[in-house]
């Protein structure tokens, strides 16, 4: 039987753009990039075209001039003889530092509220259920501005600490050994003091102190060695049946060294005192601080909680019922068995929880928090008028700490995810 | 109806090149309102009463330019801007003229791109504190909590302030007003700083005056002014020559209740020039020749609005002080009408 041999294949035809299948998507994408970057060109040509209209010029000179303006809350040394690129670092180390200690508290709620949500007892899984459910559903700006008004309101003013000459008393004292003082400006904490210093590294960046350098890397050492102290123990009951008593024994490697150190330094806490208008020699931690920390932690906490409930939902009744059946506590089974399965649903969307969290810190505006936004997107802007390059700069900067930080949690979950072999 | 198809047409066409073209005076008159930028509420220069009505000091002046546009004073939209946000709404078209409590200084005039039209208020920058701190200078502020709306010159004076006398401060920024009297009257800073005239205006409005003091030192120059802007000399023209015309009125005892009558002609040829009897000051504008007549009849000459705003009857109790005539020692000096 002879085959027919295909017809042979007439030439191109341009209608077949369109009602060929094997080109129709290729033109369908020409067309629409064509389109996307001809919008762009629009929002260019319009853009450079009204600032030649206003008579203005694109550029970013602007950020070595001097800012002139002080910031309250700075990580680094900053004053109003510094530049304005100086004032947006202080901003975004401001912001990065909100977001880091936000969601590392966010994290500890959200996983200790979603546990405690399926808890078998009604009272607590209820009053976690109203904790989700009441900051879930109120917008974040309105917790924010709960915590500063009562944080604002209910605190005493620092005078109030001021021991009156007549009766030798004051309205208010201080708390926790009279080191902390509680007022409605600002927190007064202890800071660290070295009586005998190893001195201080000055980079153009920030002063480094070598003796919280040292203690970092004595405590990470520290750390090091009793992970090897565990491994052995391991490895004796991997080889004996009987595990070695550690736990004494990790607690003198991790903090003993640490502590010889700091007292051979000298370290002690420097207390806050009353000194004119506000407490002086202390760390002052800014209301608006607390109130941006709180309200960006409990709020976010609560998804995160709803995350994590989902997670241990998504692992099979089976692994607690298998792992009841060898014996093992429900904390053992929770923390052995279930949240390590758990954490392969939990990563992916605590990423994007994460993500909102460091967004939402530029809410900070509302309570007066120098973030990003406050400087370089505020206070720089007003005083420079530079409006476009500010706040491209800023969206510049949002994007890649969003980035960054997408990209280390995609890390993380490429650790925990469920490996096939 | 043919007419109402162009004006759309023109419409469109200013949203699609994004921002106002240069004519500033055709587009208002095409809208048939005047777009005033004031302040978001400060009580004697412009803030809303409780039916939605501005009243003030500035206010006055927006008034003033819309009846010399429109003939009517009513003719306004005010617009309530931060002073975040007061530039970028002048830049961006959204209002036409700029009338709260604005410092006119060397970097706005020209980077900003923005023109300032006159001094409608000098003003200077203090201090207010608590009476029962005890204070009663701003030298003893060493080390005081601050409040301080951001993105005004009040920011850049007070750390030159601070730096030049070699004490610290922690500033504590402000939005608006409202928030920094609240952060104040909760006690959150020691002290609160703006223009003197808006510590007046904001003390006049707490349920105990008595209890607050403004500090004598005054740290600093502000010119507040109204702004338009940059490009458009026509507009500019308007809005300073009717501030001119407020000032003058004044210095000739022109007022709201006699400029009706004075407008039929007087033995005073500079009156005359002002009201549009002579001269036909107004067409060279672009505008009609008895503008003034509206603008002054919409709240008074200067010293009416004044009086009636921010004056020593009002709660405010502002003394003249610089913002005098210049026969009578102070800064107010208008151009000859001529």
């Amino acid at each position: 039987m002879t085959s027919v041999p295909d017809t042979p294949e007439p030439g191109f035809r341009l209608s077949q753009l369109i009602y060929d299948t094997r080109y129709r998507s290729l033109t369908i994408q020409v067309v629409v990039l064509f389109l996307v970057m001809a919008g762009a060109a629009w929002l260019v040509d319009n853009t450079i075209r009204n600032l030649n209209v206003l008579g203005k010029d694109f550029n970013f000179g602007f950020l070595g001039n001097r800012s002139g303006y002080d910031i309250a809350q700075h990580l680094i040394p900053y004053s109003n003889d510094s530049t304005h690129a100086r004032a947006m670092l202080v901003g975004l180390l401001n912001t990065l530092w909100i977001s880091f200690v936000g969601c590392i508290t966010a994290t500890v709620i959200g996983v200790f509220v979603g546990v405690m949500r399926l808890s078998p007892n009604w009272l607590v899984s209820r009053l976690m259920t109203a904790y989700v459910e009441v900051f879930r559903n109120i917008p974040l700006l309105l917790w924010i501005l709960v915590a500063i008004a009562l944080l604002t309101e209910v605190m005493p003013a620092p005078n109030a600490y001021r021991i009156n000459p007549t009766t030798g008393e004051a309205q208010t004292s201080m708390i926790l050994f009279d080191s902390v003082a509680l007022t409605n400006r600002y927190t007064a904490i202890p800071s660290m003091e070295f009586l005998r210093s190893l001195g201080v590294v000055n980079t153009p960046f920030a002063p480094i102190s070598l003796d919280v350098v040292a203690v970092l890397v004595l405590f990470a050492v520290s750390i090091w060695a009793n992970r090897r102290f565990v491994g052995w123990a391991n490895a004796v009951q991997a080889a004996t049946g009987v595990r070695p008593t550690t736990w004494w024994k990790s607690l003198l490697i991790l903090f003993a060294p640490v502590i010889v150190l700091l007292i051979a330094l000298g370290f002690r806490l420097h207390e806050p005192t009353l000194q004119g208008f506000n407490f002086t020699g202390g760390t002052n931690v800014s209301n608006a601080f607390v109130a941006l920390w709180a309200g960006l932690s409990l709020y976010t906490g609560a998804f995160i909680a709803e995350i994590v409930r989902a997670g241990i939902l998504a692992v099979s009744k089976g692994q607690t019922e298998a792992a009841a059946a060898l014996g093992m506590r429900s904390g053992r089974i929770m923390r052995l068995v279930i949240l390590p399965q758990a954490l392969r649903v939990i990563v992916p969307p605590l990423i994007s929880q994460f993500l909102n969290l460091t967004k939402n810190s530029s809410l900070a505006i509302a309570v007066g928090y120098m973030d990003l936004r406050g400087t370089l997107g505020g206070i720089t802007l007003n005083q420079t008028g530079r409006e476009l390059e500010c706040i491209l700069l800023m969206m510049l900067i949002y994007l890649s700490i969003s980035l960054v930080i997408s990209g280390a949690m995609n890390l993380f979950n490429r650790k925990v995810r469920l490996k096939e072999r | 109806m043919k007419k109402t198809v162009f004006f759309g047409a023109l419409a469109a066409a200013g949203l699609t090149a994004g921002i106002a073209s240069a004519a500033t005076l055709d587009d208002v008159k095409a809208r048939g309102v005047l777009n005033c930028g004031v302040n978001t509420g400060l009580v004697g220069f412009a803030a809303p009463d409780a039916n939605g009505n501005w009243s003030g000091f500035d206010v006055a002046l927006c008034k003033a330019v819309a009846a010399a546009v429109f003939g009517d004073p009513s003719k306004v939209k005010y617009v309530p801007t931060t002073g975040q946000t007061r530039f970028t709404a002048l830049a961006s078209g959204e209002v036409d003229v700029l009338v709260r409590n604005t410092t006119w200084t060397f970097s706005r005039d020209t980077d900003l791109k923005m023109d300032f039209a006159g001094v409608n208020y000098y003003d200077g920058q203090g201090f207010m504190v608590h009476k029962d701190s005890g204070i009663t200078s701003a030298k003893e502020l060493d080390g005081a909590s601050v409040c301080i709306q951001t993105g005004t010159t009040t920011e850049l004076n007070l750390a030159d302030y601070f730096k030049a006398n070699g004490m610290s401060y922690q500033p504590i920024a402000i939005d608006s007003n409202a928030e920094g009297e609240q952060q104040y009257i909760a006690g959150a800073c020691d002290a609160y700083t703006t223009d003197a005239s808006g510590l007046a205006a904001t003390r006049a409005a707490f349920a105990d005056p008595d209890n607050h003091i403004i500090l004598p030192e005054i740290i600093s120059k502000e010119p507040l002014g109204p702004a338009v802007r940059h490009g458009d000399s026509q507009w500019l023209d308007i809005v300073k020559w009717t501030l001119y015309a407020l000032i003058a009125a004044e210095e000739y005892g022109v007022t709201s209740a006699n400029v009706e009558e004075l407008a039929k002609g007087t033995e005073n040829p500079e009156v005359n020039r002002l009201l549009g009897v002579e001269g036909g000051l107004g067409a060279m504008t672009g505008l009609p020749n008895d503008w003034a007549v509206h603008a002054i009849k919409a709240g008074g000459n200067y010293g009416e609005i004044f009086a009636a705003t921010i004056g020593e009857s009002t709660p405010i109790g502002l003394a003249r002080g610089l913002n005098a005539q210049w026969t009578q020692g102070g800064l107010l000096y208008a151009m000859p009408f001529r």
